[in-house]
Protein backbone atom coordinates (compact mmCIF):
# COMPACT_ATOMS: atom_id res chain seq x y z
CA UNK A 1 0.00 0.00 0.00
CA UNK A 2 2.13 3.33 0.85
CA UNK A 3 4.54 3.91 -0.52
CA UNK A 4 7.26 6.53 -0.35
CA UNK A 5 7.69 9.56 -2.48
CA UNK A 6 10.98 11.65 -3.05
CA UNK A 7 11.71 14.39 -5.56
CA UNK A 8 15.15 14.96 -6.89
CA UNK A 9 15.81 18.72 -8.18
CA UNK A 10 12.40 19.44 -9.20
CA UNK A 11 12.14 22.67 -11.06
CA UNK A 12 8.42 23.71 -12.50
CA UNK A 13 7.41 25.60 -15.10
CA UNK A 14 4.62 27.51 -16.63
CA UNK A 15 5.58 28.16 -20.01
CA UNK A 16 8.62 30.38 -19.66
CA UNK A 17 7.96 30.90 -16.07
CA UNK A 18 9.41 29.76 -13.86
CA UNK A 19 7.63 28.62 -10.53
CA UNK A 20 9.67 26.47 -8.30
CA UNK A 21 13.15 25.76 -8.64
CA UNK A 22 15.07 23.15 -7.07
CA UNK A 23 12.61 20.99 -5.05
CA UNK A 24 14.49 18.36 -3.15
CA UNK A 25 12.82 16.50 -0.50
CA UNK A 26 11.35 12.94 0.48
CA UNK A 27 8.16 11.52 2.19
CA UNK A 28 8.14 8.44 4.14
CA UNK A 29 5.31 5.89 3.96
CA UNK A 30 2.55 6.42 6.21
CA UNK A 31 3.34 9.67 7.60
CA UNK A 32 1.81 13.26 6.88
CA UNK A 33 3.88 16.02 5.29
CA UNK A 34 2.43 19.43 5.10
CA UNK A 35 3.77 22.10 2.77
CA UNK A 36 3.25 25.70 4.34
CA UNK A 37 4.34 29.09 3.00
CA UNK A 38 3.02 32.14 1.76
CA UNK A 39 0.20 32.67 -1.30
CA UNK A 40 2.16 31.93 -4.32
CA UNK A 41 5.44 30.34 -3.21
CA UNK A 42 4.08 27.08 -4.92
CA UNK A 43 3.64 25.07 -2.75
CA UNK A 44 0.11 23.76 -4.30
CA UNK A 45 2.58 23.57 -8.09
CA UNK A 46 4.62 21.02 -6.21
CA UNK A 47 1.32 19.41 -4.85
CA UNK A 48 -0.01 19.07 -8.29
CA UNK A 49 3.40 18.00 -9.87
CA UNK A 50 3.13 14.66 -7.57
CA UNK A 51 0.22 13.03 -9.64
CA UNK A 52 1.00 14.94 -12.81
CA UNK A 53 -2.16 17.07 -12.64
CA UNK A 54 0.35 19.93 -12.99
CA UNK A 55 0.52 19.15 -16.93
CA UNK A 56 -2.99 19.63 -17.48
CA UNK A 57 -2.23 23.52 -17.69
CA UNK A 58 -1.57 24.11 -21.25
CA UNK A 59 2.11 25.20 -21.39
CA UNK A 60 3.24 23.61 -17.90
CA UNK A 61 6.16 20.82 -17.11
CA UNK A 62 8.54 19.55 -14.89
CA UNK A 63 12.06 18.98 -14.81
CA UNK A 64 13.97 16.20 -12.51
CA UNK A 65 12.63 13.31 -11.08
CA UNK A 66 9.59 12.70 -8.52
CA UNK A 67 9.92 9.36 -7.60
CA UNK A 68 7.47 6.25 -6.03
CA UNK A 69 9.40 4.10 -4.34
CA UNK A 70 11.81 4.59 -6.67
CA UNK A 71 10.08 4.82 -10.26
CA UNK A 72 10.01 8.20 -11.75
CA UNK A 73 6.35 8.91 -12.44
CA UNK A 74 7.68 11.26 -15.12
CA UNK A 75 9.28 8.47 -16.82
CA UNK A 76 8.13 8.82 -20.77
CA UNK A 77 6.86 5.24 -20.50
CA UNK A 78 4.30 6.12 -17.49
CA UNK A 79 0.80 7.12 -18.20
CA UNK A 80 -0.58 9.91 -16.44
CA UNK A 81 -3.94 8.36 -15.79
CA UNK A 82 -2.09 5.36 -14.35
CA UNK A 83 -0.03 7.74 -11.96
CA UNK A 84 -3.32 9.27 -10.60
CA UNK A 85 -4.74 6.05 -9.47
CA UNK A 86 -1.81 5.17 -7.11
CA UNK A 87 -1.82 9.22 -6.22
CA UNK A 88 -5.05 10.45 -5.14
CA UNK A 89 -5.61 13.64 -4.56
CA UNK A 90 -8.35 16.20 -2.75
CA UNK A 91 -9.15 19.87 -4.08
CA UNK A 92 -9.29 22.65 -2.00
CA UNK A 93 -13.15 23.57 -2.57
CA UNK A 94 -15.03 20.21 -2.00
CA UNK A 95 -16.47 19.07 -5.90
CA UNK A 96 -18.61 16.24 -6.17
CA UNK A 97 -19.68 15.27 -9.23
CA UNK A 98 -23.12 16.98 -9.30
CA UNK A 99 -25.27 13.81 -11.79
CA UNK A 100 -24.07 11.29 -9.24
CA UNK A 101 -25.94 10.09 -5.87
CA UNK A 102 -23.53 9.94 -3.04
CA UNK A 103 -22.84 6.16 -3.85
CA UNK A 104 -21.37 6.92 -7.51
CA UNK A 105 -20.19 9.67 -6.39
CA UNK A 106 -18.18 7.14 -4.21
CA UNK A 107 -17.03 4.60 -6.28
CA UNK A 108 -16.88 6.99 -9.37
CA UNK A 109 -13.07 6.14 -9.97
CA UNK A 110 -13.69 2.32 -9.78
CA UNK A 111 -16.71 2.44 -12.00
CA UNK A 112 -15.50 4.68 -14.53
CA UNK A 113 -12.69 1.95 -14.48
CA UNK A 114 -14.74 -0.96 -15.90
CA UNK A 115 -15.98 -2.94 -12.17
CA UNK A 116 -19.18 -3.65 -12.63
CA UNK A 117 -19.51 -6.02 -10.05
CA UNK A 118 -21.98 -4.31 -8.26
CA UNK A 119 -21.19 -6.32 -4.48
CA UNK A 120 -18.05 -5.44 -5.01
CA UNK A 121 -18.89 -1.73 -5.70
CA UNK A 122 -21.14 -1.97 -2.53
CA UNK A 123 -18.30 -3.17 0.06
CA UNK A 124 -16.01 -0.35 -1.80
CA UNK A 125 -18.66 2.36 -1.14
CA UNK A 126 -19.57 1.31 2.67
CA UNK A 127 -15.36 0.50 3.45
CA UNK A 128 -14.86 4.23 2.00
CA UNK A 129 -17.80 5.62 3.65
CA UNK A 130 -16.93 4.48 6.90
CA UNK A 131 -12.95 5.40 6.47
CA UNK A 132 -13.57 9.04 5.96
CA UNK A 133 -15.96 9.14 8.77
CA UNK A 134 -18.87 9.82 6.55
CA UNK A 135 -20.50 6.75 6.64
CA UNK A 136 -23.06 7.39 9.93
CA UNK A 137 -24.40 10.24 8.34
CA UNK A 138 -24.87 8.95 4.86
CA UNK A 139 -25.82 5.54 5.24
CA UNK A 140 -29.78 6.01 4.67
CA UNK A 141 -29.64 8.70 1.93
CA UNK A 142 -26.52 6.94 -0.71
CA UNK A 143 -28.76 7.23 -3.30
CA UNK A 144 -29.51 11.25 -3.22
CA UNK A 145 -27.67 13.32 -4.30
CA UNK A 146 -23.56 14.28 -3.54
CA UNK A 147 -24.82 17.87 -3.46
CA UNK A 148 -26.86 18.20 -1.20
CA UNK A 149 -24.73 17.09 1.29
CA UNK A 150 -23.13 20.07 3.56
CA UNK A 151 -19.31 21.67 2.93
CA UNK A 152 -17.75 19.17 5.40
CA UNK A 153 -20.06 16.45 4.57
CA UNK A 154 -18.88 16.86 0.97
CA UNK A 155 -15.35 17.13 1.57
CA UNK A 156 -15.30 14.05 3.39
CA UNK A 157 -17.12 12.32 -0.04
CA UNK A 158 -14.70 13.77 -2.13
CA UNK A 159 -11.77 11.71 0.43
CA UNK A 160 -14.06 9.13 0.15
CA UNK A 161 -13.88 8.58 -3.05
CA UNK A 162 -9.91 9.83 -3.72
CA UNK A 163 -9.42 6.58 -0.94
CA UNK A 164 -12.07 3.94 -3.19
CA UNK A 165 -9.67 3.78 -5.82
CA UNK A 166 -7.18 2.57 -2.88
CA UNK A 167 -3.98 5.08 -3.88
CA UNK A 168 -0.87 4.40 -2.07
CA UNK A 169 -0.42 8.08 -1.74
CA UNK A 170 -2.78 10.74 -0.84
CA UNK A 171 -2.13 14.63 -1.77
CA UNK A 172 -4.59 17.27 -0.39
CA UNK A 173 -4.54 20.70 -1.95
CA UNK A 174 -5.83 22.68 1.54
CA UNK A 175 -8.38 20.81 2.24
CA UNK A 176 -10.47 22.83 5.09
CA UNK A 177 -10.09 26.22 3.92
CA UNK A 178 -13.55 25.97 2.75
CA UNK A 179 -14.85 24.55 6.09
CA UNK A 180 -15.70 26.04 9.69
CA UNK A 181 -13.89 24.53 12.80
CA UNK A 182 -16.17 21.30 13.39
CA UNK A 183 -15.92 19.95 9.75
CA UNK A 184 -12.26 21.12 9.95
CA UNK A 185 -11.61 19.12 13.05
CA UNK A 186 -13.76 15.88 11.84
CA UNK A 187 -11.06 16.39 8.53
CA UNK A 188 -7.99 16.43 11.12
CA UNK A 189 -9.15 13.46 12.79
CA UNK A 190 -9.63 11.48 9.40
CA UNK A 191 -6.19 12.43 8.44
CA UNK A 192 -4.51 11.21 11.70
CA UNK A 193 -6.94 7.79 11.05
CA UNK A 194 -5.84 7.86 7.28
CA UNK A 195 -2.22 8.11 8.29
CA UNK A 196 -2.34 4.38 9.16
CA UNK A 197 -2.79 3.35 5.42
CA UNK A 198 -1.83 5.57 3.49
CA UNK A 199 0.79 8.41 2.55
CA UNK A 200 -0.51 11.96 3.50
CA UNK A 201 0.86 14.84 1.58
CA UNK A 202 -1.47 18.08 2.53
CA UNK A 203 -1.10 22.05 1.36
CA UNK A 204 -1.86 24.03 4.12
CA UNK A 205 -2.69 28.02 5.03
CA UNK A 206 -2.88 27.03 8.72
CA UNK A 207 -0.15 26.88 10.80
CA UNK A 208 -1.62 25.15 13.83
CA UNK A 209 -3.16 22.63 11.58
CA UNK A 210 0.62 21.67 9.84
CA UNK A 211 1.78 21.59 13.31
CA UNK A 212 -1.33 19.04 14.47
CA UNK A 213 -1.74 16.65 11.78
CA UNK A 214 1.70 16.37 10.61
CA UNK A 215 4.89 14.65 11.06
CA UNK A 216 6.98 16.79 8.68
CA UNK A 217 6.62 20.58 7.57
CA UNK A 218 8.00 21.96 4.55
CA UNK A 219 8.35 25.54 4.24
CA UNK A 220 8.22 26.93 0.98
CA UNK A 221 9.56 30.70 -0.08
CA UNK A 222 9.29 33.56 -2.60
CA UNK A 223 12.60 35.64 -2.58
CA UNK A 224 10.65 38.18 -4.88
CA UNK A 225 7.98 38.47 -6.72
CA UNK A 226 9.09 36.94 -10.42
CA UNK A 227 11.44 34.87 -8.75
CA UNK A 228 10.77 30.90 -8.44
CA UNK A 229 9.03 29.65 -5.56
CA UNK A 230 11.90 27.82 -3.11
CA UNK A 231 11.87 24.94 -0.86
CA UNK A 232 13.19 26.79 1.99
CA UNK A 233 13.57 23.94 4.60
CA UNK A 234 11.66 20.91 5.50
CA UNK A 235 12.14 19.00 9.06
CA UNK A 236 9.85 17.17 11.88
CA UNK A 237 7.25 19.70 12.14
CA UNK A 238 8.10 19.84 16.22
CA UNK A 239 11.49 21.50 14.78
CA UNK A 240 10.13 23.63 12.61
CA UNK A 241 7.74 24.69 14.83
CA UNK A 242 9.55 25.36 17.77
CA UNK A 243 13.80 25.62 16.94
CA UNK A 244 13.22 26.06 13.01
CA UNK A 245 17.05 26.13 11.30
CA UNK A 246 16.18 28.90 8.65
CA UNK A 247 15.19 32.70 9.94
CA UNK A 248 12.73 32.93 7.04
CA UNK A 249 11.11 29.95 8.64
CA UNK A 250 10.98 31.17 11.80
CA UNK A 251 9.73 34.92 10.64
CA UNK A 252 6.86 32.95 8.72
CA UNK A 253 5.61 30.91 11.21
CA UNK A 254 5.94 33.57 14.44
CA UNK A 255 4.26 35.86 12.32
CA UNK A 256 7.10 38.39 11.22
CA UNK A 257 6.65 37.55 7.76
CA UNK A 258 5.04 40.26 5.58
CA UNK B 1 -23.09 62.81 6.01
CA UNK B 2 -21.77 62.85 9.49
CA UNK B 3 -20.85 59.42 10.17
CA UNK B 4 -18.10 59.79 13.07
CA UNK B 5 -21.25 60.24 15.55
CA UNK B 6 -21.76 57.10 17.12
CA UNK B 7 -18.57 56.42 17.89
CA UNK B 8 -18.07 57.83 21.73
CA UNK B 9 -22.11 57.61 22.10
CA UNK B 10 -23.84 55.11 19.81
CA UNK B 11 -27.42 55.27 21.34
CA UNK B 12 -27.53 59.22 20.40
CA UNK B 13 -26.38 60.54 17.38
CA UNK B 14 -25.50 63.82 18.14
CA UNK B 15 -26.28 65.56 14.46
CA UNK B 16 -29.53 64.15 13.68
CA UNK B 17 -30.52 61.36 11.31
CA UNK B 18 -27.63 60.19 8.83
CA UNK B 19 -29.96 58.66 6.21
CA UNK B 20 -32.60 60.69 5.20
CA UNK B 21 -35.90 60.38 3.23
CA UNK B 22 -35.51 60.13 -1.11
CA UNK B 23 -35.15 63.68 -2.32
CA UNK B 24 -37.99 64.50 -4.57
CA UNK B 25 -35.86 64.78 -7.77
CA UNK B 26 -34.73 60.96 -7.32
CA UNK B 27 -38.24 60.21 -6.81
CA UNK B 28 -39.59 61.45 -10.21
CA UNK B 29 -36.09 60.05 -11.66
CA UNK B 30 -37.29 56.95 -10.39
CA UNK B 31 -40.86 57.29 -11.61
CA UNK B 32 -39.70 58.34 -15.34
CA UNK B 33 -37.60 55.04 -15.61
CA UNK B 34 -39.83 53.12 -14.37
CA UNK B 35 -42.33 53.75 -16.62
CA UNK B 36 -40.00 54.03 -19.71
CA UNK B 37 -38.67 50.39 -18.85
CA UNK B 38 -42.32 49.45 -18.88
CA UNK B 39 -43.43 51.39 -21.92
CA UNK B 40 -40.66 49.83 -24.18
CA UNK B 41 -42.09 46.20 -22.93
CA UNK B 42 -45.32 46.65 -23.49
CA UNK B 43 -44.40 47.92 -26.90
CA UNK B 44 -41.87 45.27 -27.68
CA UNK B 45 -45.02 42.78 -26.64
CA UNK B 46 -47.69 44.36 -29.20
CA UNK B 47 -46.52 42.40 -32.28
CA UNK B 48 -46.36 39.22 -30.14
CA UNK B 49 -50.05 39.58 -28.95
CA UNK B 50 -51.11 40.70 -32.48
CA UNK B 51 -49.52 38.08 -34.19
CA UNK B 52 -50.89 35.26 -31.78
CA UNK B 53 -54.29 37.09 -31.44
CA UNK B 54 -54.48 37.05 -35.68
CA UNK B 55 -53.06 33.89 -35.90
CA UNK B 56 -55.47 32.12 -33.73
CA UNK B 57 -58.82 33.86 -34.76
CA UNK B 58 -58.64 33.04 -38.34
CA UNK B 59 -56.11 29.54 -37.89
CA UNK B 60 -58.63 28.45 -34.62
CA UNK B 61 -61.58 27.40 -37.13
CA UNK B 62 -59.12 24.90 -39.61
CA UNK B 63 -57.38 23.23 -36.55
CA UNK B 64 -60.53 21.98 -34.79
CA UNK B 65 -61.51 19.69 -37.49
CA UNK B 66 -60.51 16.00 -36.81
CA UNK B 67 -59.72 15.79 -40.90
CA UNK B 68 -56.97 18.65 -40.49
CA UNK B 69 -54.81 16.09 -38.46
CA UNK B 70 -55.81 13.03 -39.76
CA UNK B 71 -56.02 13.51 -43.86
CA UNK B 72 -54.17 15.07 -46.33
CA UNK B 73 -54.93 17.53 -49.18
CA UNK B 74 -55.73 14.21 -51.63
CA UNK B 75 -58.11 15.06 -53.83
CA UNK B 76 -59.46 18.28 -52.30
CA UNK B 77 -60.01 21.21 -54.78
CA UNK B 78 -59.24 24.39 -53.80
CA UNK B 79 -62.23 26.06 -53.31
CA UNK B 80 -62.93 23.01 -50.78
CA UNK B 81 -63.43 23.20 -46.95
CA UNK B 82 -62.19 19.73 -46.86
CA UNK B 83 -58.88 17.71 -46.36
CA UNK B 84 -56.18 18.29 -43.62
CA UNK B 85 -52.71 18.92 -43.43
CA UNK B 86 -50.90 15.67 -41.94
CA UNK B 87 -48.92 15.20 -44.79
CA UNK B 88 -47.42 18.65 -44.02
CA UNK B 89 -46.79 17.97 -40.55
CA UNK B 90 -44.86 14.89 -41.55
CA UNK B 91 -42.90 16.68 -43.82
CA UNK B 92 -41.69 19.27 -41.33
CA UNK B 93 -41.35 17.09 -38.62
CA UNK B 94 -39.46 14.17 -40.46
CA UNK B 95 -37.27 16.76 -41.91
CA UNK B 96 -36.39 18.39 -38.90
CA UNK B 97 -35.31 15.21 -37.20
CA UNK B 98 -33.36 14.08 -40.17
CA UNK B 99 -31.61 17.34 -39.89
CA UNK B 100 -31.53 17.11 -36.31
CA UNK B 101 -30.04 13.29 -36.57
CA UNK B 102 -26.51 14.62 -37.78
CA UNK B 103 -26.24 18.19 -36.80
CA UNK B 104 -26.35 17.21 -33.11
CA UNK B 105 -23.61 14.04 -33.19
CA UNK B 106 -21.23 16.49 -35.15
CA UNK B 107 -22.23 19.67 -33.63
CA UNK B 108 -21.38 18.44 -30.01
CA UNK B 109 -18.69 17.11 -31.31
CA UNK B 110 -17.17 20.23 -32.40
CA UNK B 111 -18.07 21.41 -29.55
CA UNK B 112 -16.37 18.88 -27.47
CA UNK B 113 -13.53 19.56 -29.57
CA UNK B 114 -13.35 23.32 -29.06
CA UNK B 115 -13.90 22.91 -25.43
CA UNK B 116 -11.74 19.96 -24.38
CA UNK B 117 -9.24 19.84 -26.99
CA UNK B 118 -8.71 22.86 -29.46
CA UNK B 119 -5.67 24.50 -29.20
CA UNK B 120 -4.25 26.97 -31.61
CA UNK B 121 -4.74 27.40 -35.09
CA UNK B 122 -7.34 24.37 -35.67
CA UNK B 123 -9.38 25.80 -33.29
CA UNK B 124 -9.63 28.99 -33.44
CA UNK B 125 -10.44 28.47 -37.43
CA UNK B 126 -13.41 26.36 -36.50
CA UNK B 127 -14.51 28.93 -33.96
CA UNK B 128 -14.32 31.40 -36.78
CA UNK B 129 -15.91 29.24 -39.60
CA UNK B 130 -19.06 28.46 -37.08
CA UNK B 131 -19.29 32.35 -36.76
CA UNK B 132 -20.03 32.54 -40.24
CA UNK B 133 -21.94 29.79 -40.59
CA UNK B 134 -24.30 31.19 -38.21
CA UNK B 135 -25.09 34.21 -40.35
CA UNK B 136 -25.54 32.63 -43.38
CA UNK B 137 -28.93 33.20 -44.94
CA UNK B 138 -30.98 29.74 -45.37
CA UNK B 139 -31.43 30.73 -49.23
CA UNK B 140 -27.80 30.33 -49.44
CA UNK B 141 -27.55 27.33 -47.12
CA UNK B 142 -30.42 26.06 -49.86
CA UNK B 143 -28.55 27.09 -52.90
CA UNK B 144 -25.59 25.50 -51.76
CA UNK B 145 -27.27 22.28 -51.24
CA UNK B 146 -28.67 22.21 -54.70
CA UNK B 147 -25.68 23.61 -56.31
CA UNK B 148 -23.23 20.24 -54.12
CA UNK B 149 -25.53 17.84 -53.97
CA UNK B 150 -27.95 18.24 -56.59
CA UNK B 151 -26.25 19.82 -59.90
CA UNK B 152 -22.78 18.68 -58.88
CA UNK B 153 -23.23 15.30 -57.39
CA UNK B 154 -26.49 14.30 -59.80
CA UNK B 155 -28.84 14.31 -56.64
CA UNK B 156 -32.76 14.05 -56.47
CA UNK B 157 -34.72 16.62 -55.38
CA UNK B 158 -36.14 15.08 -52.35
CA UNK B 159 -36.99 15.87 -48.34
CA UNK B 160 -33.44 14.57 -47.93
CA UNK B 161 -32.13 17.83 -49.82
CA UNK B 162 -34.00 20.14 -47.45
CA UNK B 163 -32.49 18.06 -44.07
CA UNK B 164 -29.30 18.93 -45.28
CA UNK B 165 -29.54 22.50 -45.63
CA UNK B 166 -31.11 22.10 -42.28
CA UNK B 167 -27.89 20.75 -40.78
CA UNK B 168 -26.24 23.96 -42.20
CA UNK B 169 -28.47 26.01 -40.27
CA UNK B 170 -28.81 23.92 -37.31
CA UNK B 171 -25.13 23.27 -36.97
CA UNK B 172 -23.76 26.51 -35.70
CA UNK B 173 -26.71 26.69 -33.23
CA UNK B 174 -25.87 23.42 -31.65
CA UNK B 175 -22.14 23.73 -31.65
CA UNK B 176 -22.32 27.41 -30.23
CA UNK B 177 -24.79 25.98 -27.52
CA UNK B 178 -22.94 23.20 -26.39
CA UNK B 179 -20.15 25.07 -26.33
CA UNK B 180 -21.33 27.39 -23.85
CA UNK B 181 -22.99 24.92 -21.88
CA UNK B 182 -19.41 22.57 -21.60
CA UNK B 183 -18.00 26.30 -20.64
CA UNK B 184 -19.83 26.40 -17.56
CA UNK B 185 -19.06 22.68 -16.01
CA UNK B 186 -16.49 23.74 -13.80
CA UNK B 187 -13.06 23.04 -14.32
CA UNK B 188 -12.54 21.46 -10.88
CA UNK B 189 -14.65 18.57 -11.62
CA UNK B 190 -12.87 17.95 -15.01
CA UNK B 191 -9.99 17.80 -12.64
CA UNK B 192 -11.42 15.82 -9.61
CA UNK B 193 -12.09 12.94 -12.44
CA UNK B 194 -8.40 13.10 -13.13
CA UNK B 195 -7.28 12.95 -10.38
CA UNK B 196 -9.26 9.57 -9.39
CA UNK B 197 -7.00 7.85 -12.72
CA UNK B 198 -10.34 8.34 -15.31
CA UNK B 199 -8.82 9.35 -18.57
CA UNK B 200 -9.51 12.21 -20.64
CA UNK B 201 -12.39 10.94 -23.07
CA UNK B 202 -13.99 8.98 -20.85
CA UNK B 203 -14.25 12.46 -18.21
CA UNK B 204 -15.99 14.27 -20.91
CA UNK B 205 -18.10 11.52 -21.37
CA UNK B 206 -19.32 10.06 -17.99
CA UNK B 207 -18.94 13.77 -16.14
CA UNK B 208 -18.94 16.92 -18.42
CA UNK B 209 -21.63 16.14 -21.41
CA UNK B 210 -23.94 14.75 -17.72
CA UNK B 211 -23.63 17.99 -16.04
CA UNK B 212 -23.91 19.72 -19.40
CA UNK B 213 -27.19 17.43 -20.43
CA UNK B 214 -29.79 19.60 -19.73
CA UNK B 215 -28.67 23.30 -21.00
CA UNK B 216 -27.63 20.89 -24.34
CA UNK B 217 -30.66 19.31 -25.04
CA UNK B 218 -32.64 22.51 -24.50
CA UNK B 219 -30.47 24.19 -27.47
CA UNK B 220 -31.20 21.45 -29.20
CA UNK B 221 -35.09 21.52 -29.20
CA UNK B 222 -34.43 25.21 -29.45
CA UNK B 223 -32.72 24.99 -32.81
CA UNK B 224 -35.05 22.05 -33.74
CA UNK B 225 -37.94 25.08 -33.45
CA UNK B 226 -36.01 27.44 -35.22
CA UNK B 227 -35.51 25.06 -38.84
CA UNK B 228 -38.87 23.92 -38.56
CA UNK B 229 -40.10 27.10 -39.44
CA UNK B 230 -37.21 27.72 -42.71
CA UNK B 231 -39.24 28.21 -45.59
CA UNK B 232 -36.48 28.77 -48.58
CA UNK B 233 -34.73 25.63 -48.20
CA UNK B 234 -38.44 23.81 -49.01
CA UNK B 235 -39.23 25.97 -51.83
CA UNK B 236 -35.74 25.20 -53.31
CA UNK B 237 -35.23 21.48 -52.83
CA UNK B 238 -38.33 19.63 -52.79
CA UNK B 239 -41.75 19.46 -54.83
CA UNK B 240 -44.87 20.59 -52.74
CA UNK B 241 -47.45 17.35 -52.77
CA UNK B 242 -51.10 17.44 -51.85
CA UNK B 243 -50.93 13.95 -50.06
CA UNK B 244 -48.83 12.25 -48.29
CA UNK B 245 -45.09 10.56 -48.76
CA UNK B 246 -43.21 8.82 -46.16
CA UNK B 247 -40.16 8.52 -47.91
CA UNK B 248 -38.21 11.61 -47.30
CA UNK B 249 -35.40 10.47 -50.26
CA UNK B 250 -37.38 10.57 -53.31
CA UNK B 251 -40.39 12.05 -54.13
CA UNK B 252 -41.76 15.37 -53.46
CA UNK B 253 -43.09 15.94 -49.98
CA UNK B 254 -44.88 18.71 -48.59
CA UNK B 255 -44.30 20.46 -45.09
CA UNK B 256 -46.01 23.28 -43.99
CA UNK B 257 -44.30 26.52 -44.91
CA UNK B 258 -44.33 24.79 -48.69
CA UNK B 259 -48.46 24.56 -47.97
CA UNK B 260 -48.51 27.52 -47.17
CA UNK B 261 -46.75 29.10 -50.05
CA UNK B 262 -48.37 26.96 -52.23
CA UNK B 263 -51.62 27.86 -51.23
CA UNK B 264 -50.79 31.29 -51.84
CA UNK B 265 -51.31 30.71 -55.33
CA UNK B 266 -54.94 29.78 -54.47
CA UNK B 267 -57.73 32.31 -54.86
CA UNK B 268 -60.10 30.48 -53.47
CA UNK B 269 -61.29 31.33 -49.67
CA UNK B 270 -60.06 27.89 -48.69
CA UNK B 271 -56.80 28.67 -49.41
CA UNK B 272 -56.94 31.47 -47.37
CA UNK B 273 -58.54 29.35 -44.50
CA UNK B 274 -55.57 26.67 -44.69
CA UNK B 275 -52.88 29.24 -44.97
CA UNK B 276 -54.19 30.54 -41.46
CA UNK B 277 -54.37 26.48 -40.12
CA UNK B 278 -51.17 25.58 -41.00
CA UNK B 279 -49.59 28.71 -39.84
CA UNK B 280 -51.53 27.84 -36.03
CA UNK B 281 -50.21 24.73 -36.48
CA UNK B 282 -46.83 25.22 -37.26
CA UNK B 283 -46.61 27.78 -34.10
CA UNK B 284 -48.08 25.02 -31.66
CA UNK B 285 -45.54 22.62 -32.84
CA UNK B 286 -42.85 25.04 -32.06
CA UNK B 287 -44.65 25.61 -28.80
CA UNK B 288 -44.53 22.07 -27.85
CA UNK B 289 -41.16 21.77 -28.63
CA UNK B 290 -40.19 24.98 -26.10
CA UNK B 291 -42.51 23.40 -23.40
CA UNK B 292 -40.99 19.60 -24.53
CA UNK B 293 -37.14 21.67 -23.87
CA UNK B 294 -38.04 23.63 -20.60
CA UNK B 295 -39.61 20.05 -19.10
CA UNK B 296 -36.56 18.30 -20.62
CA UNK B 297 -34.32 20.91 -18.63
CA UNK B 298 -36.28 21.06 -15.27
CA UNK B 299 -36.10 17.04 -15.29
CA UNK B 300 -32.50 16.51 -15.90
CA UNK B 301 -31.61 19.64 -13.84
CA UNK B 302 -29.12 18.61 -11.18
CA UNK B 303 -30.95 18.62 -7.85
CA UNK B 304 -28.90 20.17 -5.08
Amino acid sequence: MAKRLDLKDVDIYYGDFHAVAGVNLSVAPRSVTSFIGPSGCGKSTVLRTLNRMHEEIPGARVEGEVLLDGEDIYNRSSDAVAVRKTIGMVFQRPNPFPTMSIRDNVVAGLKLSGVRDKKKLDEVCEASLRGANLWKEVSGRLDKPGGGLSGGQQQRLCIARAIAVAPDVLLMDEPCSALDPISTLAIEDLIADLKKEYTIVIVTHNMQQAARVSDQTAFFNLEATGKPGKLVEIDDTEKIFSNPTEQATEDYISGRFG
Amino acid sequence: MSTATGLDSPDRPAHGPTFQALSTGRKIKDKAATVLVTLAFLIALVPLVWVLVTVVGRGIGAIISADWWGRSLNGVLPESYAGGVYHAIYGTIIQALLAAVIAVPVGIAAAVYLVEYGRGRLAKTTSFMVDILAGVPSIVAALFVFAAFISIMGGVQSAFMVSLALVLLMLPVVIRNTEEMLRLVPDELREASYALGIPKWKTILRIVLPTALSGTVTGVMLALARVMGETAPVLVLVGYSQSINFDPFSGNMASLPLLMFSELSNPEPAGQFRIWGAALTLILIIMILQLGASVVSRFSAISK
